[in-house]
């Protein structure tokens, strides 16, 4: 039997790839804002959400998307308010919820069985076709919110003070962008979990950080990463019989290990070529400057000196100063600036 | 620039101000008029209260008695923040995520258009040329992260630039940049004042602007201890003297790779 035959993985596979692109578009703003926890905290919240779907036989799907928006709206009006307090206000809020939601859903009568686990940490057999339409709505809202204000939340998240001061709606935008992480959060709880889909807005943000020059293309690297990692954890998920959120959140973190590692030797060989070339330099006799007799010479943004007939460059690494050569100072040339 | 005489209608205008944080006041009662074209520089020692001045003029300290106008308005009320640009204290753009100088840049241009549009062609234009005027075209591509410290701090004026504001406030621009970087700030600075654009700069050494910068207020104990033309304020800030950038603490100049490593500019050998 292949892994389309069975409606629930087309239906867990169609979650998972929604899930896998939304995340990650969302994440990049929180990681740039240096929160990349919200998503775990209102993960917590949703949980409530979805007791109090179960327990009043409603879809857990949309209580957990009014408590999950809720929650993040508080939480950034505290974040507005708050001075010393906003932390710890938080903390309740986050542990609030998911006791609440534990507490709350063992109340639960006998005969609706509930998987707490399954809500946590992800299961492909549990995305209902309602809930797939649900899903397709929050994705659709998620992503052409952030098409429409992706310049300002990134204006926001970069430097808020800067922000503020030329008057963009600093606080709206802060609340626009939790509730996004909201109901991102909601759309994965079906196939990642709510206590693992942070991984899946930050992890693949972090990937595309080490490839990425620009902004724009970090976030179409996390998309792309986002949505293999999730298709293919769910499908993997599949064939090993284990919770689909954990196995996800494993390949993407493999997924990061990978791209760090092979970022690492890339720059080393791009250190170790540039000491090959400089290497005569390294044992340079003394440091430049003002009293070494050689004549500085203005080079594009730094000042190179000439060491008979040749430019050297300083170069400040973590061990210390050695010269780069900066190509022959043809003899004569004016040592330009020199007063007198 | 320098012989412009003041005239025309009140850019700044505080009458009696008083501004602080939460409810503790730092600046007091303070009369203030900078009128537009104006170059102005702010001075005044650590803690003396300049950039709480500056802070106010941009809403980013509360104005807890008083009055302060902006572009005509009462700060908490101006509607049109685009029209003022604000270049930050920051000694490096450090954001998590890569970002080049283009983007960081095209920020300074969301401020004029409003919460949905996105940048159009006239946008882009101008944030091209903010990037040219701060000597930067040929980086534009480039992850900010790649640049130097003085370079990083020059596209955060191209930032402020490429909104085309009428009042441009100033935090420290010069602290920490080398001296090769603070004369070409000099030069940017120079031909935006040209323009006409007002410039209020706030600062600890006013030496490197002061080609660019005709007048001074300076601020001590969170008043204003002297308020005339920039070459005769020396005598009333005793922090006016001028700090050689290798003086400076080293902690400043952390951020500048290619220059530390003892060379000084010819700029820094003429003086």
């Amino acid at each position: 039997m292949g892994l389309l035959d069975y409606d629930f993985m087309q239906r867990a596979l169609l979650a998972s790839l929604m899930v896998g692109l939304v995340a990650p578009a969302v994440g990049v703003f929180l990681v740039q804002r240096r929160l990349s926890l919200l998503g775990d905290g209102l993960g917590h919240v949703a949980l409530t959400g979805v007791a109090i779907g179960v327990l009043t036989a409603t879809s857990p799907v949309w209580t957990a998307l009014v408590a999950a928006v809720l929650g993040a709206v508080l939480i950034e009006l505290v974040r507005a308010r708050g001075r010393t307090s906003g932390d710890v206000a938080l903390a309740v809020l986050f542990y609030g919820g998911i006791a609440g939601g534990v507490v709350l859903l063992s109340l639960a009568p006998r005969g609706q069985a509930t998987n707490l686990d399954a809500y946590l940490f992800g299961a492909i057999t549990t995305t209902s076709p309602q809930d797939v339409s649900v899903f397709a709505i929050i994705a659709v809202v998620v992503l052409v919110s952030v098409g429409l204000l992706g310049q300002r939340l990134y204006a926001v998240s970069d430097d808020e003070e800067y922000a503020r001061a030329v008057g963009l709606p600093v606080l709206g935008l802060n609340i626009v962008l939790a509730a996004l992480v909201a109901s991102t959060v909601v759309l994965s709880m079906r196939v990642v979990g709510l206590l693992l889909i942070s991984a899946l807005m930050i992890v693949p943000s972090a990937v595309a950080q080490l490839l990425a020059r620009s902004f724009r293309e970090t976030v179409l690297i996390a998309c792309a990463v986002g949505v293999l990692v999730s298709v293919s954890g769910t499908a993997t998920s599949f064939y090993t019989g284990t919770p689909s959120g954990g196995t996800i959140v494993l390949l993407a973190i493999a997924l990061f290990l990978l791209v760090t590692t092979a970022v690492t030797l890339r720059d080393a060989t791009a250190r170790r070529r540039h000491r090959r070339r400089v290497d005569v330099h390294d044992a340079h006799p003394h440091e430049h400057g003002d009293d070494c007799g050689h004549p500085p010479v203005p080079h594009g943004d730094h000042v190179d000196y000439d060491h008979d007939g040749h430019l050297h460059a300083p170069h400040q690494t973590g061990r210390g100063v050695h010269y780069d050569e900066h190509g022959e100072h043809p003899v004569g040339a004016p040592p330009s600036g020199r007063p007198g | 620039m320098t012989d412009r005489p003041p005239t025309g209608p009140g850019v700044i205008d505080l009458r009696g101000a008083t501004i602080g944080y939460g409810d503790v006041p730092i600046v007091r009662d303070v009369d203030l008029t900078v009128r537009a074209g104006e170059a102005v520089a702010v001075l005044g020692s650590n803690g003396s209260g300049k950039t709480t001045l500056a802070r106010g003029l941009l809403g980013l300290a509360t104005v807890l008695g008083g009055e302060v106008r902006v572009l005509g308005a009462p700060v908490g009320r101006l509607r049109e923040r685009g029209r003022v640009g604000y270049v930050p204290q920051r000694h490096s753009i450090s954001g998590a995520v890569p970002a080049t100088v283009r983007e960081v840049a095209g920020v300074g241009r969301l401020a004029r258009l409003g919460l949905f549009r996105r940048l159009g062609t006239t946008d882009r234009a101008a944030v091209v040329d903010a990037v040219t005027a701060v000597g930067l075209a040929d980086r534009l591509d480039d992850p900010v992260a790649s640049l130097s410290g003085g370079q990083q701090r020059r596209v955060l004026v191209a930032r402020a630039l490429a909104a085309e504001p009428e009042l441009l406030i100033m935090d420290e621009p010069t602290a920490g940049v080398d001296a090769a970087s603070q004369e070409a700030l000099a030069g940017v600075l120079a031909g935006i004042s040209a323009r006409g654009t007002t410039l209020v700069v706030v600062t600890h050494e006013s030496a490197p602007l002061a080609g660019v910068l005709s007048r001074a207020v300076v601020i001590d104990h969170g008043r204003v201890a002297y308020d005339g033309p920039l070459a005769e304020a020396a005598a009333h800030d005793e922090h006016l003297h001028h700090h050689p950038p290798e003086r400076e603490p080293t902690g400043y100049r952390m951020d500048q790779p290619t220059v530390t490593a003892g060379p000084r500019t010819d700029a820094d050998r003429e003086r």
